[in-house]
């Protein structure tokens, strides 16, 4: 019988040990926008913002031109280079926190504006890098290290849910929250990355997409009791799917 | 270099001009008193010009939209007045800490806090000793008129890019509102490639180019901020002042900006009243010219340094005459404009002054 490898290594995902925990999907994210950027061709035009996090060294596995952005600003740096560079790919690669908290105001209005620009978003519940504090996008009940006794609606507010908000706002030309968790979400998750891009390739408007990831590590969880909380707790209350589609709508 | 005819403007439009001179393609702004005439011109001149103007949703996201398109090689600029510049101070920090090449215009108004939109030199040690976190230093250049204002603009981008540093262009209320009468010129056209092998373009089949300020391996940060070292050391050749009537004062008054130029027309009205009075008006901030002041610290001139402000550029002039001198300080507080005659006490005070 031949072999078919479904998930090939792109060229353009460097080959070196990663840095992220055993069952992290940070790894999987990049894996998924390096095919993306291969597969479309962009490779060579693309310029990254790498923001604040676990992922700040995007540059060491994307092999593509980066700039690093302050916490949070990822979309105004965005907004920058694309304002400089139109003719360039932008993409910005973004955790909860970073993007949720401390750069709601960039993203917002980078969205509003309709920047022609894609955001990966990733969401893990968590502030991960500085220890697992609680991050907007905790969900109620779940114990962090600034929520020891879990997150509660009353004091807290209720987990934001990013995809939706973007979606409402009238520059965002696509919207859509994906999982990594299983070979099928994988498969939708990479439509989702390739029509943000599309968006922007086409000059529709801006791209979002949130991926639903594991952190095993600030969850003290196994990789596999990870997956399973993303399909048991996450999925339930962060929907998956396409929100906004201007893109298929253009065609 | 190419001389055109005369034009009638204010400080803030002239700045805009030298930015359009100097090929500036990029401003990103927020509403604020007084520089608002920067983002209202550049709306309208910059797309003309073939660039691109965003109001931005605050400080900290137009002062982030210049860190992006100085990524990109692009001569880019953005302007504000003191509480908004405070807020621009984190994506200054990480221009300065991936070498980024920006300008950075700050029409200084009352401080601290909201303070008022009149004139102030308050930002003085925000402007010249870091202002964001970290170890490092911009270029500063304070220009005292409104012809100074557009050749300044122009020098600070071939500054930025000289040295992939931002440039802080530190003016007042005063320069910002000021008319007068100025000849612009056009430099040399820019070659928006040129020497520019670390901007970010695409990789284009060569490998990446990254730019960050992260350096986590073990001594990198070290090596990484002595060669800012170095080049800040480098940037002392750029060192510039206004020397007026100084080689025969028995006093030296020290003053820059707006201040340094309502100095000077005392200091020619009491020279006419025959006291031996002359002024150096530092034009470069940072680095600051500190060998002139020494030179005429040696030969035992007095100093008597005035600020719109409760002291902050003395303590670089006491510094830099490191006990040679006797040094004075006047502070004009904020709140109200200075005129000549607000500086003649202080200054005859000083003259007289033994201790
Ligand atoms: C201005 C600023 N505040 C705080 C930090 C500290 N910090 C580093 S990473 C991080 C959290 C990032 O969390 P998230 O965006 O969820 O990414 P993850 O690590 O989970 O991938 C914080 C708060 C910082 N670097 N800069
Ligand atoms: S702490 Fe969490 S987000 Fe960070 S690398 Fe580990 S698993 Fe991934």
């Amino acid at each position: 019988m031949e072999e078919k490898l479904i998930n090939p290594r792109p060229t353009v995902l460097a080959d070196r040990p990663t840095h992220y925990c055993p069952g992290c999907h940070h790894g999987t994210a990049h894996k998924l926008v390096a095919q993306c950027l291969e597969e479309m061709n962009l490779v060579q035009d693309t310029i990254c913002i790498g923001s604040i996090g676990c992922s700040v060294f995007i540059y060491n596995y994307i092999l593509v031109d980066t700039v690093e952005a302050p916490h949070g600003r990822a979309p105004a740096v965005a907004t920058g280079v694309k304002r400089a560079r139109p003719d360039k790919f932008v993409f910005t690669y973004q955790g909860d926190g970073d993007l949720a908290s401390i750069g709601l105001a960039e993203i917002m209005h980078c969205a509003n504006r309709g920047e022609r620009v894609s955001v990966v978003f990733v969401n893990n519940t968590v502030y991960g890098m500085t220890g697992g504090q609680m991050a907007p996008t905790t969900m109620v009940g779940q114990k962090t290290t600034t929520c020891p006794k879990g997150r509660s609606a009353e004091k807290e507010g209720m987990p934001i849910k990013m995809a939706e908000i973007i979606a409402g706002l009238g520059g965002t030309a696509y919207s859509a929250r994906v999982a990594v968790n299983n070979i099928k979400n994988l498969t939708k998750a990479k439509k989702a990355l390739k029509k943000a891009f599309t968006a922007q390739i086409q000059g529709v408007g801006f791209g979002f997409v949130e991926i639903l990831a594991a952190c095993p590590t600030n969850w003290k969880m196994s990789p596999i009791q990870a997956n399973e909380r993303i399909e048991k707790e996450m999925i339930p209350y962060f929907p998956l799917g396409e929100f906004k589609d201007r893109v298929s709508e253009a065609k | 270099m190419e001389k055109e005819k005369k034009i009638f403007i204010k400080g803030n439009e002239a700045i805009c001009h030298g930015a359009l001179a100097a090929e500036c393609r990029c401003y990103f702004g927020y509403p604020i008193t007084p520089q608002n005439d920067i983002p209202e011109f550049m709306s309208r001149a910059l797309p003309e010009a073939g660039g691109e103007f965003v109001q931005a949703e605050s400080e900290i996201a137009a002062a982030n939209m210049l860190l992006g398109a100085a990524a990109c090689g692009v001569r880019a600029m953005t302007s504000s007045s003191s509480p908004g510049i405070s807020l621009k101070q984190e994506a200054i920090s990480y221009m300065a800490g991936s070498e980024l090449p920006a300008v950075i215009v700050n029409m200084n108004r009352g401080g601290p806090g909201l303070g008022d939109i009149g004139p102030s030199q308050g930002d003085y040690f925000q402007a010249t000793k870091g202002g964001g976190h970290g170890d490092y230093r911009l270029l500063v250049l304070a220009p005292g008129t409104v012809q100074e204002a557009y050749d300044l603009t122009i020098k600070a981008f071939d500054l930025a890019f000289a040295y992939r540093n931002p440039v802080m262009i530190l003016g007042d209320a005063i320069l910002g509102q000021m008319k007068e009468p100025i000849t612009p010129w056009k430099p040399s056209p820019v070659d928006p490639g040129e020497g520019q092998e670390w901007r970010l373009e695409g990789a284009r089949g060569r490998k990446q180019r990254i730019l960050k300020s992260l350096y986590l391996e073990d001594g990198a940060l070290a090596g990484h901020n002595l060669n800012l070292k170095e080049k800040y050391a480098r940037m002392e050749k750029e060192c510039a002042w206004e020397e007026f009537m100084a080689e025969d004062a028995d006093l030296i008054v020290v003053a820059y900006g707006s201040i340094g130029r309502i100095a000077k027309s005392t200091i020619r009205k009491l020279r006419k009243e025959g006291h031996k009075i002359g002024l150096i008006r530092p034009i470069t901030l940072f680095p600051f010219p500190k060998k002139p002041l020494q030179e005429l610290a040696r030969e035992g001139k007095r100093f008597l340094t005035i600020e719109h402000n409760l002291g902050q550029m003395v303590e670089d002039v006491r510094l830099s005459i490191c006990g040679l001198a006797k040094s004075d300080f006047y502070g004009h507080l904020p709140g109200n404009l200075p005129t000549p005659n607000d500086f003649e006490q202080p200054i005859l005070q000083a003259l007289k002054n033994e201790s």
